[in-house]
């Protein structure tokens, strides 16, 4: 077991610590997420950055990336973070929509969207759940409908991050309605500054406009919008889903749910006096921990080759657990003054962010399944046509 | 980074499953709850070279780390076996690292210990935390009850003294050639001394308590001869993390067999026509001892490694795993049990013996709460110790 560097990571970490000195003068402060009001300073940073490979670092280098591993990619965080300054604007687009696209896009497709997304020049969001299909990610109704030239299309998404600044999307829709449910989707790269896309911000929990729902009301497309093959759509969706859990990994330090930051109201405000507190604070100080290292474990596995696997779903079922009892337990030690401010935010948050990126009870049928190989639910949607579902609170299955 | 097994130390864990497969452990324990004599893993543990395990190559040992042993302790919690292993490996740690330092007492032991001829044990002496601000031994009578170190007067001259005290529920103590005791001087410092099982005014009074597959001894000494071991408070206090790190091993074997076992039968069983894994609410309890197993397995990576890069860290990483190792296992155990439903509320089935295993290790050492102050104590620490930026962020 050890953290150090290999002498080529070493040498890497110098070279990005050298370069983050030499630019620091330029950055703007850390933000959590991308939910800034103004943009603009993070998506100049990130071209910044995307002129010296540091966005993108796990890409290949004939799309703009550094082509280097997952442990690099920690070391231009850290780095960062280590000097105080904001790190890339867009992570869904560089951590989750870019690979897809490397993966499974068009040599047309990446020539014309990755320099752009690389240099944060145009943003992207995620267009996958809907009112009606959450963790029945399959069960989307947002329909494509074939046109002489293309695609028209029509539905709405929900709790979609970041569609305010977004230029495009990656939109899972229903091409075809007469098969299976998982057979008739498509992926597609649409256009989300168009007349016919209308985003509208939603109000999360905490009071902050983190999320929209966005309606596609006939929007025109080609057929070079499709990505991957027509009917293909779940697939592309699994390898999104795939990279998503990876842009998790060792990010929850990070992201202000680290160990020490819970244990040091202790240390200000008072000793440690109460015995049943001090269970409380192992409690949640374990949780904490445990995630840090298994992300090390799963870390080393990825560099070594292995592909990002549904147990890191456990990680964010365990973050969001231990979070929430150290926001209880804050807010003890220190009263209700606890909810006002960065705890009470986080507080105020934790329990949407349970449902965020997959319910826990979906994640747990994934890990379940694929994971310790226990046998699915019956699903009797499975080999029905999808037309012919009609369970929905919408009343019919498709939209005519 | 390396967060992973070596290949040696794959090849190790291997091996010990491999030996304790031809063990009938577990349903040893179950005799043994019946009155039969426990069987003895001894012989597989000195024919492997776990004996030797933390002693050094000049001494006959093989001279690996805290983590390996973790890797064996895994394997006998798995099997409900490992009598004596805990006791012995924590004794030869300090009189390891007496050794090292030029201590004659420990060196002319270490070999005939390393080889496994004789077994040595410990009486632990916990740390000052946050609840107690004492150095302390687990009081006979137990739970929230603890005694003073016992004490040593001078003797015959040298290192020689005569030590009076008594301990309750050490492991492993019982059937120990040597026993390493924590003593308090008149001058107020705390040292170890050696003391041989046949040494006068000594008592080890074995006194099981619900799970015959784990040994326990009442401690007692009487004005007992000893001889003061170069080993002080940081010998002591490693000697304490090294013992957490290895209960917690044990735990997460524990939790790992009742995750086996509870897969297995939830593919198996059948009700209302399809097998009761495939029901969401057993799948998801299932999940959760998943959950709680690869949580613990990380935290005693942690402890591997802190034991090798970063020692300041041993202490928040040994109480993290115990703490986190025991409260899996006791959700692992009696989950697994009813997931069994009727089937596994028998005296035939071995979940409940895994149950018994984790409702006293669960109290032995300091005990799970025990654990739990002391993880509160060194984050707070830990938190002090970094900049105020961080704790403000």
């Amino acid at each position: 077991m050890d953290l150090h560097d290999t002498p080529e990571q070493a040498a890497y970490r110098a070279e990005v610590r050298a370069w983050i000195e030499a630019h620091r003068h330029e950055a703007p402060p850390p933000t959590r997420g991308s939910h800034s009001a103004d943009p603009e300073p993070y998506r100049r940073w990130q071209a910044r950055l995307a002129e010296a490979r540091l966005v993108g670092v796990t890409w290949p280098e004939e799309y703009g990336g550094a082509g280097l591993g997952p442990i690099e990619q920690l070391i231009v965080r850290s780095e960062l973070r280590r000097a105080g300054c904001g790190g890339i604007l867009d992570n869904i687009a560089v951590g989750i929509i870019g690979p897809t696209i490397i993966v499974r896009g068009s040599s047309e497709q990446q020539q014309r969207y990755l320099g752009p997304m690389l240099r944060g020049e145009e943003g992207w969001c995620q267009l996958f759940s809907e009112p009606a299909a959450g963790s029945d990610l399959a069960g989307v109704r947002t329909r494509a409908r074939r046109t002489a030239d293309g695609f028209s299309i029509s539905g709405q998404k929900v709790w979609t991050t970041g569609a305010q600044h977004a230029d495009f999307g990656l939109l899972l829709a229903r091409t075809d309605p007469d098969v299976p449910k998982h057979q008739g989707l498509t992926m597609f790269l649409v256009p989300m500054r168009v007349p016919e896309v209308t985003v509208r911000p939603l109000r999360g929990m905490s009071g902050g406009a983190s999320f929209n729902e966005v309606f596609f009301d006939d929007v025109p497309i080609g057929e070079d919008a499709v990505l991957g093959a027509v009917s293909g759509g779940w697939g592309v969706a699994l390898t999104a889903l795939m990279f998503e859990r990876a842009t998790l990994l060792g990010a929850f330090d990070e992201i202000g749910f680290s160990a020490e930051r819970f244990a040091a109201p202790f240390a200000e405000y008072r000793e440690l006096a109460d015995a049943h507190l001090r269970q409380r604070l192992a409690q949640v100080t374990c949780g904490l921990l445990s995630l840090r290292y298994s992300g090390y474990r799963t870390l080393t596995a990825l560099a070594r080759g292995a592909v990002p696997g549904p147990e890191a779903a456990l990680g964010k079922i365990g973050v969001i657990e231990a979070a929430r009892q150290g926001c209880e337990l804050i807010a003890e030690l220190i009263g209700p003054d606890a909810l006002e401010g960065d705890w009470g935010e986080t507080a105020f948050n934790l329990p949407g962010l349970r449902s965020g990126g997959g319910t826990e009870e979906v994640l747990r049928n994934m890990v379940g399944e694929r994971v310790l190989g226990l046998p699915p639910e019956p699903r009797i949607d499975k080999r029905t046509p999808f037309r012919e579902l009609g369970r929905s609170p919408a009343g019919a299955g498709v939209p005519a | 980074m390396n967060f992973d097994l070596a290949d040696e130390q794959r090849l190790l864990r291997d091996a010990a499953r491999d030996a304790l497969a031809r063990l009938d452990s577990v349903a040893g324990a179950r005799d043994a709850l019946d009155g039969a004599p426990l069987l003895d893993p001894w012989p597989t543990a000195r024919a492997a070279g776990w004996t030797g395990l933390l002693v050094g190559e000049k001494d006959g040992g093989a001279g690996l780390d805290v983590f390996d042993a973790m890797l064996v302790l895994e394997e006998c919690g798995r099997r409900l076996t490992g009598a004596g292993l805990i006791g012995h490996l924590a004794a030869t740690r300090l009189l390891a690292s007496a050794a090292s330092r030029g201590d004659g007492g420990a060196a002319a032991v270490l070999p005939s210990l390393a080889a496994g001829d004789r077994c040595a044990a410990f009486v632990l002496a916990r740390p000052p935390a946050a609840d107690d601000m004492r150095w302390t031994v687990d009081a006979e009578g137990g739970g929230t009850r603890r005694a003073p170190l016992p004490t040593a007067q001078p003797g015959d001259g040298g290192d020689a003294v005569l030590v009076t005290g008594t301990a309750g529920y050490q492991l492993d103590a019982a059937g120990a050639d040597l026993l390493v005791v924590p003593v308090v001087l008149d001058t107020g410092e705390h040292r170890a001394a050696l003391v041989a099982a046949d040494a006068a005014g000594l008592g080890i009074e074995a006194t099981p308590r619900g799970d015959a597959s784990r040994p326990i001894a009442r401690v007692s000494l009487e004005g007992t001869p000893a001889l003061l071991l170069d080993a002080g408070p940081d010998d002591l206090a490693d000697v304490w993390d090294v013992v957490q790190a290895l209960l917690a091993a044990d735990a997460l074997g524990v939790s790992e067999a009742m995750l086996d076992m509870g897969v297995a039968y939830a593919k198996d069983r059948h009700a209302f026509g399809r097998p009761i894994g495939s029901y969401q609410a057993i799948k998801h309890q299932l999940v959760e001892i998943l959950r709680h197993v690869e949580a613990t397995r990380s935290l005693c990576y942690y402890v591997g490694y802190a034991a090798q890069e970063r020692p300041s860290d041993l202490p928040l990483a040994s109480a993290c795993a115990r703490f986190a190792a025991e409260e899996a296992a006791t959700y692992a155990t009696r989950t697994c049990i009813a997931i069994h439903g009727g089937i596994g509320t028998t005296w035939e089935h071995d979940a409940p013996l895994f149950w018994r295993r984790a409702q006293l290790s669960r109290l032995l050492a300091g005990g799970v709460t025990g654990a739990g102050d002391r993880v509160a104590t060194e984050i707070v620490k830990h938190a002090r110790a970094q900049t105020g930026a961080t704790a403000t962020t």
